[in-house]
């Protein structure tokens, strides 16, 4: 077993970020797509709070509680926008959101 | 360890204040009162209050939300002083422009007027930020309620359509940006702009790979090509007056805090931001102007001219790396675009007798017959919009277009020459169908006294901008000089 430095946490965070940007980008269900968002955000959270603890600086600890606050006001918003478009669609394919071209 | 409390001056943020004060207290109102126009002359007087407000902080430098033994978070400077201005016109324009606009569409709710002074808040936010996390929080602030503000025709479905594709690709932008400041911190172990370059130094991969997130997350932002594609269906879908707004406002805001955050923090890094700031400028300027051509609907016209836009702005960030009245250029055609946008939107707005009718360019055939004060006016904004003397928009792109071969970015100027060439095609067909053809319709077209007002103050202010741009240009560069910090880049 290899001991878990700071490398870890950077790669894992690199990993989580990735993955919830190819899911915003390769999944069609908006639901879906609004968690991959939410995996972004966690992995730029993980990161902060990684950094914090390796620089002895809390900076980035404080700074998680205004990203986790702000990723709850867009939930708030996102949801509403997602029941609003499925009472008329039926669906919450993004593929359907196609009203507009060109 | 004794405590000691940040130093906190709220005098500093007042004009923020009033704009987020005066939108909780119209949430307040709401339970008691349901007359619309209490609504908007309250909305009115807010801004216009927190405007005398902050044109009377000119010539300071302040910071606020000062921890012990570090920068201030918050700072008020003449260049805050000078986009703040910018944002609040924005918001009074875009409040003359709506007032019988949202009457006749119905869509006339108090909402209306929270959501935009919270997003205003933001805004101002956004130029006034010191700190790269409240960078982030203003970018938020900003662009949920726009979010919302772009749905508001809920009945609609391209309205919530577009509040939908903005929201994903918003929070999609974000969620990058915020990934940007993560490693940024970690290159620097500090957020505050001042901080991160005292410590930054080049070539760090950590700090280069922070920089080209934030890049990324800007990009999506001022709406800037590859990062473009969510512009032109959101300004189609939303009500108009929303995309009026949002293509000033949201635009000039993100590149406050571009300018600041780049020219600050990251001076160190100039020579990959700066290279890259150039290639997405080139990009923006060819394909925003190219898509344009093909454009048949009015409102997606402007979203595609609003990427090109974007595109004339980023060359004067680009040579900002190299000096620092390129700052001024970017300022000074921010204010050109800002009287030039609000009045072509105006006309949009008068012309749209329905939700979403009358949006299309056929419909401006035979305007200068139904009503030849409106298309006078029009001409104006599409002539300003091309650049063609003596409008506010030739002196902008003078100015940038200047600093960009100062900066030793010919190819870039080439480019933007051309593209503003090829510009004229798609703006000068909306006069041509004006005086040139006959429309369906020929009855006159009516516009209201606010959206006159409104017209006439962005007619006046393109026309000042163009016969005396120099005075201006002062004033811009005023705005940079002013600024200690802003010159930290060289």
């Amino acid at each position: 077993m290899s001991e878990i430095t700071i490398n870890s946490y950077v790669i894992l965070s690199t990993i989580l970020f990735v993955i919830g940007a190819l899911g915003v980008l390769l999944r069609r269900n908006a639901i879906i797509v609004f968690m991959s968002i939410e995996m972004m955000l966690n992995a730029a959270n993980l990161l902060f709070v990684a950094f914090s603890r390796h620089l002895g600086n809390l900076d980035g600890q404080v700074l998680v509680f205004f990203v986790i606050t702000v990723a709850a006001a867009e939930v708030a918003v996102g949801l509403a926008l997602i029941v609003a478009i499925f009472r008329t669609k039926k669906s919450i394919d993004i593929d359907t959101l196609n009203l507009m071209k060109g | 360890m004794d405590f000691q409390p940040p130093i906190i001056n709220l005098l500093i943020v007042a004009p923020l204040l009033i704009t987020m004060g005066a939108g909780l207290f119209l949430m307040l109102l709401n339970i008691f009162c349901k007359r619309d126009g209490v609504y908007y002359w309250l909305t009115l007087a807010a801004i216009a209050a927190a405007l005398v407000q902050n044109v009377a902080m000119w010539g300071h430098e302040y910071g606020t939300f000062i921890a012990r033994g570090s920068y201030p978070m918050v700072v008020s400077d003449n260049f805050s002083v000078f986009l703040n201005s910018i944002l609040l016109l924005s918001g009074i324009g875009t409040l003359l422009i709506s007032r019988n606009y949202l009457h006749r569409t119905k869509l006339e709710r108090p909402e209306f007027y929270m959501l935009m002074l919270f997003s205003l808040s933001g805004m101002m936010m956004m130029g006034m930020a010191n700190d790269l996390i409240l960078v982030f929080v203003a970018l938020e602030l900003l662009s949920i309620p726009l979010y919302i503000m772009a749905g508001l025709a809920v009945s609609r479905d391209d309205s919530k359509e577009s509040a939908m594709k903005y929201f994903l690709l918003g929070a999609f932008s974000s969620g990058i940006f915020v990934y940007g400041i993560a490693l940024i911190y970690g290159a620097t172990g500090a957020t505050a702009l001042p901080a991160v370059y005292a410590v930054l130094e080049a070539g760090s991969p950590l700090a280069m790979a922070g920089t080209a997130f934030l890049m990324v997350g800007f990009a999506f932002k001022i709406g800037a090509v590859p990062f473009h594609m969510w512009t032109p269906d959101v300004y189609e879908g939303a009500p108009t007056v929303v995309t009026a707004f949002m293509s000033v406002g949201a635009k000039v805001a993100g590149f406050a805090a571009l300018l600041r955050v780049f020219t600050v923090a990251l001076p160190a890094m100039s020579d990959a931001w700066m290279g890259a700031l150039a290639l997405i400028a080139a990009l923006t300027l060819i394909i925003g102007n190219v898509v344009a051509l093909m454009q048949t609907n009015i409102k997606r016209m402007l979203g595609y001219s609003s990427i090109a836009h974007a595109g004339y702005l980023l060359i004067g960030v680009a040579a900002a790396g190299q000096h620092s009245e390129a700052v001024g250029s970017v300022l000074l055609y921010m204010l050109a675009y800002l009287f030039t946008t609000m009045g072509a939107f105006g006309v949009v707005i008068a012309l749209e007798h329905k939700l979403g009718e009358g949006i299309m360019l056929e419909d401006y055939k035979g305007l200068a017959k139904r009503n030849p004060w409106l298309s006078a006016a029009m001409l104006v904004f599409m002539l300003s919009l091309t650049g063609v003397p003596p409008t506010g928009g030739f002196s902008g792109k003078f100015y940038i277009f200047r600093s960009a071969v100062e900066a030793n970015l010919w190819w870039l100027a080439i480019i933007a020459i051309m593209t503003s060439v090829v510009s004229g095609y798609y703006y000068l067909r909306v006069v041509f169908y004006m005086y040139m053809f006959d429309g369906d319709r020929t009855e006159p077209v009516y516009a209201g006294t606010a959206l006159k007002t409104g017209l006439l103050i962005a007619l006046v202010g393109t026309l000042w901008l163009g016969f005396f741009p120099a005075g201006w240009f002062e004033l811009a560069y005023k705005a940079v000089i002013g600024t200690t910090q802003l010159l930290a880049g060289g």
